[in-house]
């Protein structure tokens, strides 16, 4: 039961072989057992679970189930759900308690659902290995003295250890393709506009997408029909017709133009990752596919234009954290001016401050056109990158991450090294466009992804190559040892 | 472009986080780091290319002018650290 996927745990369900309530019960008891170790979950209220599972099974019963009702949804703990603590990895929200729903947490109740909890994150989802939450580390099942990867560091060990079967993320610059990866999951980025972000703490507004994370591209998909769609709370939202995202999922892959950008096979690769990729397209030469090598120049420049816009609407969604309406406020301080500096430095970690002034800096005064300008200029040139590479191909691939997850602490002390994680990913956010990581095998015993990007709206197409592929792989479905 | 301890008070203050000596000077070292990486940029020219501040060629959506949101002042000010009379409580601003 806990490596089913999620069609066949809604089979289980609608033929009685098993209870929402036992199913929920059987992962809130895997949580009891591996989270104190490998901290996946920051909030757990199994009341709350429990009496959703209870519904769930109500609707069952009158046979009124969707393709989600009764299965349990682990949350990163970014997503506010009324009457649930909501941290964001953050001290300063370590009290804070949602008085409202996030759109993407009342689609999986309105699809009746069960929120198993409330996963861990690097704060306020930045980082790239869940060290910077306020609530600790988080372990990789595959190897405990690993990073998960991150921001959605929390949700991915969830999935992969088991202890949900399928969770959400959110990505800004790759915090739900790199923890993928690492964890050996599947994960899609959609099209910027595609989820509402009412209710999901602002990072970089501009670039924040939430998506699913899960074993299979299948289970994605459904988690996607439930996930996408207009809402008028977020003005960045699309009006989109909705969409059926399994709809092409058993398409044949004969014809399929995949670009190979030769920048993604550059040096800072490593050799064993580079290999498992390799190996993965030429599966998709065996499927009926055919390759072109593209380009994409600007790949390097993703990473200093990501670094001036996220840092810098970060510091502007940031500033309401002031200790005045919600969060943390200092114990002591002599005026207001020193309420907001003592509240801010006690409840903000090192990287959150970091980026906070570093966007302080490239929007002050006299500083805005060499920074932000130029930055928003490189944007462009880089969105253009992919307009260009897809008049040539119908996807593009290359790996999800440079390596494979590394050592707790060893990027700790270099935020620029961590910064270079998403060296694949963050181009995505950027243009806007919608990628996916997907297991494409193993290097040095560690779980390595295999990154698809589509063009915008494309998701579909792209579920349909991540599932051709898992019909004929294995992958997706192996388990860490010892869980 | 090198920073000093003392920019990096002046961006401390401006982003309202107080800020040790000590601290200031390790986050010196690990600031000028990731602005050298931003220095990058400058190596591109980018004269006449127009900015791109969003992924989408949308416009912003209106609404009928129309209440629809409902008061929830004694929800939302469950969870404020200090409130008195349906208020939110901060140090004296006004002399």
């Amino acid at each position: 039961m806990i490596n089913a996927s999620l069609k066949e745990l809604a089979a289980a369900l609608a033929s009685k072989q098993i209870s929402s309530v036992e199913l929920t019960q059987l992962f809130l008891d895997r949580i009891v057992r591996l989270n104190p170790e490998i901290n996946a979950y920051v909030t757990l209220d199994s009341d709350k679970s429990l009496a959703q599972a209870a519904a769930a099974d109500a609707l069952i019963a009158q046979g009124k189930a969707g393709p989600l009702t009764g299965i349990p949804v682990a949350q990163k703990d970014i997503f506010c759900a009324k009457g649930w603590r909501t941290t964001c990895g953050s001290k300063m929200l370590a009290n804070f308690t949602a008085p409202y729903d996030a759109h993407i947490i009342s689609q999986f109740d309105a699809a009746g659902a069960v929120n198993l909890g409330k996963t861990n994150m690097d704060e306020f989802a930045m980082g790239s290995s869940n060290e910077t939450s306020f609530f600790g580390k988080v372990q990789n099942p595959w190897d405990r003295a690993r990073v998960p990867g991150g921001s959605s560091g929390g949700s991915a060990a969830a999935v992969a250890a088991r202890m949900a079967p399928a969770a959400t993320g959110t990505d800004t610059g790759g915090s739900i393709r790199q923890p993928a990866s690492l964890c050996g999951l599947s994960g899609l980025k959609p099209t910027y506009g595609v989820c509402s972000r009412y209710g999901m703490i602002a990072f970089a507004s501009s670039l924040d997408q939430a998506g699913p994370m899960a074993k299979s591209a299948e289970d994605l998909a459904l988690m996607m029909n439930v996930m996408a769609g207009f809402d008028s709370r977020d003005s960045t939202s699309l009006q989109r017709e909705k969409e059926d995202y399994t709809r092409d999922l058993a398409k044949p892959l004969a014809g399929l133009r995949i670009g190979l950008p030769k920048e993604y096979f550059a040096e800072g690769l490593d050799a064993g990752v580079a290999k498992v990729v390799e190996e993965a397209i030429a599966q998709y030469r065996k499927l009926g596919a055919e390759t072109v090598e593209i380009s994409l120049p600007n790949t390097q420049l993703s990473i200093p234009v990501y670094y001036v816009l996220a840092p810098a609407e970060a510091s502007s969604n940031l500033s309401r954290y002031d200790g005045v309406r919600y969060g943390h406020r200092a114990a002591e301080y002599t005026d207001l001016m020193d309420m907001y500096c003592k509240t801010r430095a006690e409840g903000f970690g090192a990287e959150v401050k970091r980026r906070i002034m570093v966007g302080t800096y490239v929007l002050s005064a006299g500083y805005y056109d060499a920074y932000y300008l130029k930055a928003q200029q490189l944007r462009r040139l880089i969105a253009q990158d992919f307009e260009q590479a897809f008049r040539q191909c119908d996807v593009i691939m290359g790996p999800a991450a440079p390596g494979t997850a590394f050592k707790a602490g060893e990027k700790t002390d270099d935020p620029v090294a961590m910064y270079l994680e998403d060296l694949y990913t963050i181009a995505v956010n950027l243009a806007g466009l919608p990628g996916m990581s997907v297991p494409a095998g193993f290097a040095n015993g560690l779980p390595v992804g295999l990154q698809v990007i589509g063009n915008y709206f494309d998701e579909a197409r792209m579920l349909n190559v991540g599932h051709a592929y898992q019909q004929v792989t294995d992958w997706h479905t192996r388990m860490p040892e010892g869980i | 472009m090198s920073l000093t301890t003392d920019d990096v008070k002046r961006i401390a203050h401006l982003a309202r986080i107080e800020v040790t000596e000590d601290e200031a000077q390790a986050t010196l070292t690990k600031l000028s780091g990731i602005l050298g990486l931003i220095e990058q940029m400058q190596a591109v020219d980018t004269t006449g290319i127009e900015p791109m501040s969003h992924s989408q060629d949308v416009t912003q959506r209106l609404r009928e002018d129309a209440v629809t949101e409902t008061n929830q002042r004694e929800l939302f000010q469950s969870i404020a650290p200090a409130v008195e009379n349906g208020l939110y409580l901060v140090p004296k601003v006004i002399e």
